[in-house]
């Protein structure tokens, strides 16, 4: 290795997909096939994957940090749920995409905002978006239901063929072709000259405007992509649940999210998936455990993996993949490993 | 002929036997307990689950035969949550019956999975009229807004309160209340003379509660969820509207017996119309108080008397179907059924299944150094009026 | 006429109030450069070691006040001598992760030992009610409040602009390499600035129990205000998020009072103009992080 191989060879490199990721693939669906009666919760992380994959592209990518995603998820979540009860758009798939592209256009023009300021300041403004949506939401109740949710959302069957049914398995596989499908496009995005030009912005602002990186511009097309991821999974989470209501705007869902994001770690793309995963799965393990006092530990959970590092916590996780995979696929081949942080 | 008779029997019995094995799990009846354990109403998850631990304490866990078993989950509030978890319990751990639900939006959440699995929701808490006519296999054992509001209008107007103010929540519960008391109290001859209504979420009631004052009325009408009524009451003595003579009328749930002792002497003379008082003056509920404040060292509030009613419901239930824990039947048994609460006598309206209960209207009074709603007027069996009018 | 001073009078003594909650967050944040979302729970600390000291030992109120500072300011210099030092040169994230799990600890810790239901402090009749000015209704409390708090922010930027500890503390925080070269004690300079915040926080929390409510939840509920307030008011000095909380304790209760119906916009509207006005805050430093 004494030349350094230029940046395309590199950039070609690393998006190929690598072993450990098509295993990955591989065990979460035979996930929906091994474990029937866990569906909800299942199609529940899937949602939230989804969303966090939306919110890993703005922070991991281009380093813009968001309190107030839930915006996008709400509106997402609100078009689907009036596209459906009005039978404006009864076909699901449809409804879908139009819902995130009505999340779209909100990120788009709330970009210009965001994309001046520190990050203090960009954490302030998408969560005064996101609390200003959900005042609105509340205030209109008359569209939105109120503080009662939109009630007697009936989806109709995907495509026509494919009924939502009680045990959720259909909700489970619709959403998780869905969150396959963005997320190839999520890595086609990041892997391009494009993402590349984002992560080069994330690092050094100042030096990515020096060599000619239109770096507002950039901020504003990855900002309304991932707006779009956002509403897509939030109108997943109206369409097999049946539900919106004004919490899908909430400060929380925002919070926890970003704790999900950062537990998973950012800049990989499947730090959203995996920190959903975790994140999730520790919540259902202590409420399942203690209804009353499940916070405290899910809290203490989050200091210690504070104290001991994210770093070296991701290192002892994928210490045994790697062993393996390594013996399959040759001592260079790992599983791809999450980027230090921005700021 | 007579002994192989025998053999055969027993042999039947065998087989019937082993043919139950499977249906092992039938020998207990299990209930999904869904209430909001954290969250801003986790007071109310946490009554409900005390009252329904005190009566399994008091009545043992076993019914008809078999064993109750309560299978607690936390909803957080939050519909999603809620809807989530009626599934799983429903699909995977079989539940015969889910109970609970702190507000409105999740017990609405759940109807369906009631209606589609066949599984009887009682309804503990909330309180909105329409909840039971979401699914047939909704059972209400708490109160409808409706049933405590009209009466406090029709009283108002009878006992010389012409101007009121009001000031609710914003969200299903607190405008059904508004509603129904307007409605009662305009057709009496009252005036609303100032409407607000306040968020739910809601730190500071000082700016509400000064427009209240502006306005100058007799007396106001309140609705605010269970747990923000000491805050409510602090403020509205602060403002010294007590002083300028401007009673607090209203549902009870402002005066919630589980704050109402650390309210503050601000809080007497307030006049509300409720389903049940710490103080009702019956054998029942002294017996009842007192193993409360005995097991939990608080009072115990309406919420708490909600899930006590309704496990009850549940138990006496059973009884009647001599343990059969299918939905259609146990709905069948708690339609019309009466008894002896500790709010008084009570009854599941067979027609809307929603409770049918004496309404109180009662005065914040100091007895023995402690706040209590003392009621002194009845209003019997009341029916929910949100859905008579129909 | 009068109802426009008492509403001003209210928003003023709302805004204090939070003045003295966030503004060890101001520090901590804007100084120290340490994003302490747990701030809240040293709040809910101090509000509840104060409910006990009176409710359930029969102390009385202003006693019990100075108490709640001492104790909530105990509690924040252990936690910062065991686990905050060691995270001041990590990510942020990392900090907001660490500082939202000691959250949820605390507010499941409180649920266990004081049970979920709010919580009031019995206050002496000295302080209750109102009374008038010339027609203008003064709550007792709020103006107790209003005093407090405005002696608390004078010292406070006494200490920070006149004093040695205060040039110290400018100086550890613009760079605290060369303030150890010049033999200050940054550490310990640091210990005492969180603890100090922390102290203050705990006495915002005993005073606000009375108008906010007091509950589990409190850290989590209030997070948002404090936020907002130190991102608005900047973080150059605490003149900024002395004025931000009076626009916001203003613009809230005049908002409440005036349009109730769009209460929760005016704020945030105010916040988001604010920011995008001016993105660094009101008083903010244009070279801050």
């Amino acid at each position: 290795m004494t030349t350094l191989p230029d940046v395309s060879t590199h950039a070609v490199a690393s998006a190929r997909w690598r072993p450990g990721e098509i295993a990955f693939w591989i065990v979460v669906v035979a996930c929906g096939f091994l474990f029937p009666s866990r569906y909800l919760i299942m199609t529940d992380i899937v949602r939230l994957a989804l969303f966090a994959l939306s919110l890993d592209l703005i922070l991991g990518y281009a380093g813009i940090v968001s309190l107030g995603h839930a915006a996008f998820f709400g509106v997402g979540a609100y078009a689907a749920g009036l596209l459906a009860l009005h039978g404006i758009i009864s076909e699901p798939v449809l409804a879908l995409v139009v819902a995130g592209f009505a999340a779209m256009v909100l990120g788009f023009f709330t970009s210009f905002l965001v994309i001046r300021g520190v990050d203090l300041t960009r954490l302030m403004v998408t969560l005064g978006i996101a609390l200003l949506l959900e005042a609105l939401a509340e205030r209109f109740s008359d569209i939105t239901g109120g503080t009662d949710g939109l009630q007697g959302i009936e989806m109709q069957p995907i495509l026509g063929h494919f009924a939502f049914d009680i045990f959720g398995k259909t909700g489970f596989f619709y959403s998780l072709i869905v969150l396959f499908l963005l997320f190839v496009l999520a890595r086609r995005i990041v892997h391009s000259p494009f993402g590349l030009s984002l992560r080069a912005i994330r690092n050094n602002p100042l030096r990515a405007a020096a060599i000619g990186i239109p770096v507002n511009r950039r901020l504003i097309a990855i900002y309304t992509v991932s707006a779009f991821y956002a509403g897509i999974a939030g109108a997943l989470f109206t369409q097999t649940t049946a539900l919106a209501s004004l919490d899908v705007f909430s400060f929380e869902r925002s919070a926890d999210l970003m704790l999900m994001l950062v537990i998973g770690g950012t800049g990989y793309l499947y730090g959203g998936l995996i920190g959903a995963v975790v994140f999730k799965m520790l919540q259902e393990l202590f409420s399942t455990i203690t209804p009353q006092y499940w916070l405290f530990w899910i809290g203490l959970v989050l200091v210690v993996i504070v104290l001991v590092g994210r770093a070296r916590i991701h290192r002892w996780v994928l210490w045994l993949p790697n062993l393996i995979i390594r013996q399959f696929a040759g001592r260079r081949a790992v599983v791809v490993v999450p980027e230090s942080d921005p700021s | 002929m007579f002994i192989r008779r025998q053999l055969l029997l027993a042999a039947g019995a065998i087989a019937a036997a082993a043919a139950v094995v499977p249906a092992q799990a039938e020998e207990t009846v299990k209930i999904g307990l869904i209430v909001p354990m954290t969250g801003g109403q986790a007071s109310t998850g946490k009554q409900i689950d005390n009252a329904i631990k005190l009566y399994m304490q008091q009545k043992g866990d076993t019914v008809a035969g078999k064993k109750i078993e309560i299978i607690l989950r936390d909803d957080a509030a939050v519909p999603d949550n809620t809807k989530r978890l009626a599934q799983e319990l429903i699909v995977n751990e079989k539940v015969n019956i889910i109970a609970g639900f702190g507000v409105t939006p999740a017990a609405l959440a759940a109807a369906p999975l009631a209606t589609q699995a066949k599984v009887p929701e009682i309804v503990m808490a909330a309180g909105t009229s329409i909840i039971t006519e979401r699914s047939p296999y909704i059972v209400r054992t708490s109160f409808t807004l409706p049933q405590s509001s009209t009466i406090i209008g029709d009283w108002a107007v009878k006992n010389g309160i012409k101007k009121v103010a009001t000031l609710t929540s914003d969200y299903a519960p607190g405008n059904d209340a508004l509603a129904s008391f307007k409605e009662h109290f305009v057709a009496g001859g009252g005036e609303i003379v100032e409407e607000v209504k306040v968020p739910l979420a809601n730190p500071d009631f000082a700016p509400f509660l000064q427009r209240m004052k502006d306005s100058k009325p007799d007396a106001m009408f309140v609705f605010v969820p269970a747990g923000q009524g000491g805050n409510f009451m602090k403020q509205y003595a602060e403002r010294g509207l007590d002083k300028s003579g401007i009673t607090v009328i209203g549902p009870g749930d402002v005066m919630d017996d589980d704050l109402l002792n650390n309210m503050g002497d601000a809080a007497l003379g307030a006049v509300t119309a409720h389903l049940y008082s710490a103080a009702h003056p019956s054998q029942t509920n002294k017996e009842f108080v007192a193993a409360y404040k005995k097991a939990f060292n608080n009072r115990p509030g309406f919420m708490a008397v909600g899930g006590y009613d309704g496990i009850h419901l549940i138990y006496e239930a059973l009884k009647k179907t001599g343990g059969d824990a299918s939905g259609d039947k146990l709905i069948a048994a708690m339609k019309g059924m009466k008894w002896e609460s500790s709010r008084g006598p009570i009854s599941i309206d067979p027609e809307t299944r929603d409770i049918v209960q004496n309404i109180y209207i009662r005065k914040v009074e100091k007895v023995d150094g402690e706040l209590y709603n003392v009621e002194f007027a009845t209003f019997e069996a009341v029916k929910d009026p949100g859905k008579t009018k129909k | 006429m009068t109802s426009l001073f008492t509403i001003l009078f209210d928003g003023v003594a709302y805004g204090m109030l939070l003045f003295v909650l966030a503004c060890g967050l101001a520090v901590t944040l804007g100084l120290m450069n340490f994003v302490n979302l747990a701030h809240g729970a040293f709040a809910m600390a101090g509000g509840y070691i104060c409910a006990v000291l009176v409710n359930n030992s029969g102390w009385p109120f202003l006693v019990a006040l100075p108490l709640a500072f001492v104790a909530s300011a105990a509690i924040g210099v252990v936690l910062e001598r065991a686990l905050y030092r060691h995270l001041y040169a990590r990510s942020h994230l990392d900090q907001v992760l660490f500082s939202i799990g000691l959250v949820f600890m605390s507010v499941a810790a409180v649920d266990y030992i004081m049970g979920s239901s709010r919580v009031f402090i019995k206050l002496p009749a000295a302080l209750e009610g109102q009374f008038d000015l010339f027609g203008v209704g003064i709550g007792r409390y709020r103006l107790m409040i209003i005093v407090i708090c405005g002696f608390l922010t004078v010292a406070l930027q006494l200490i920070l602009a006149r004093t040695r500890f205060g040039s110290r503390l400018r100086a550890a925080v613009d760079d605290p390499r060369a303030a150890i070269g010049l033999g200050i004690n940054v550490p310990q300079v640091f210990a005492f600035t969180f603890a100090f915040g922390c102290g203050l926080a705990g006495l915002g929390g005993a005073l606000s129990a009375e108008i906010l409510g007091l509950d589990p939840y409190f850290p989590l509920k209030f997070m948002i205000y404090f936020l907002i307030v130190v991102t608005v008011g900047g973080s150059s000095s605490i003149t900024g998020p002395f004025l931000a909380s009076l626009l916001l304790g203003i613009g809230d209760v005049a908002g409440k009072y005036y349009v109730p119906k769009m209460g929760p916009f005016v704020i945030y509207t105010i916040m988001i103009v604010i920011l995008i006005w001016r993105p660094n805050g009101l008083f903010g430093r244009t070279a801050a992080r």
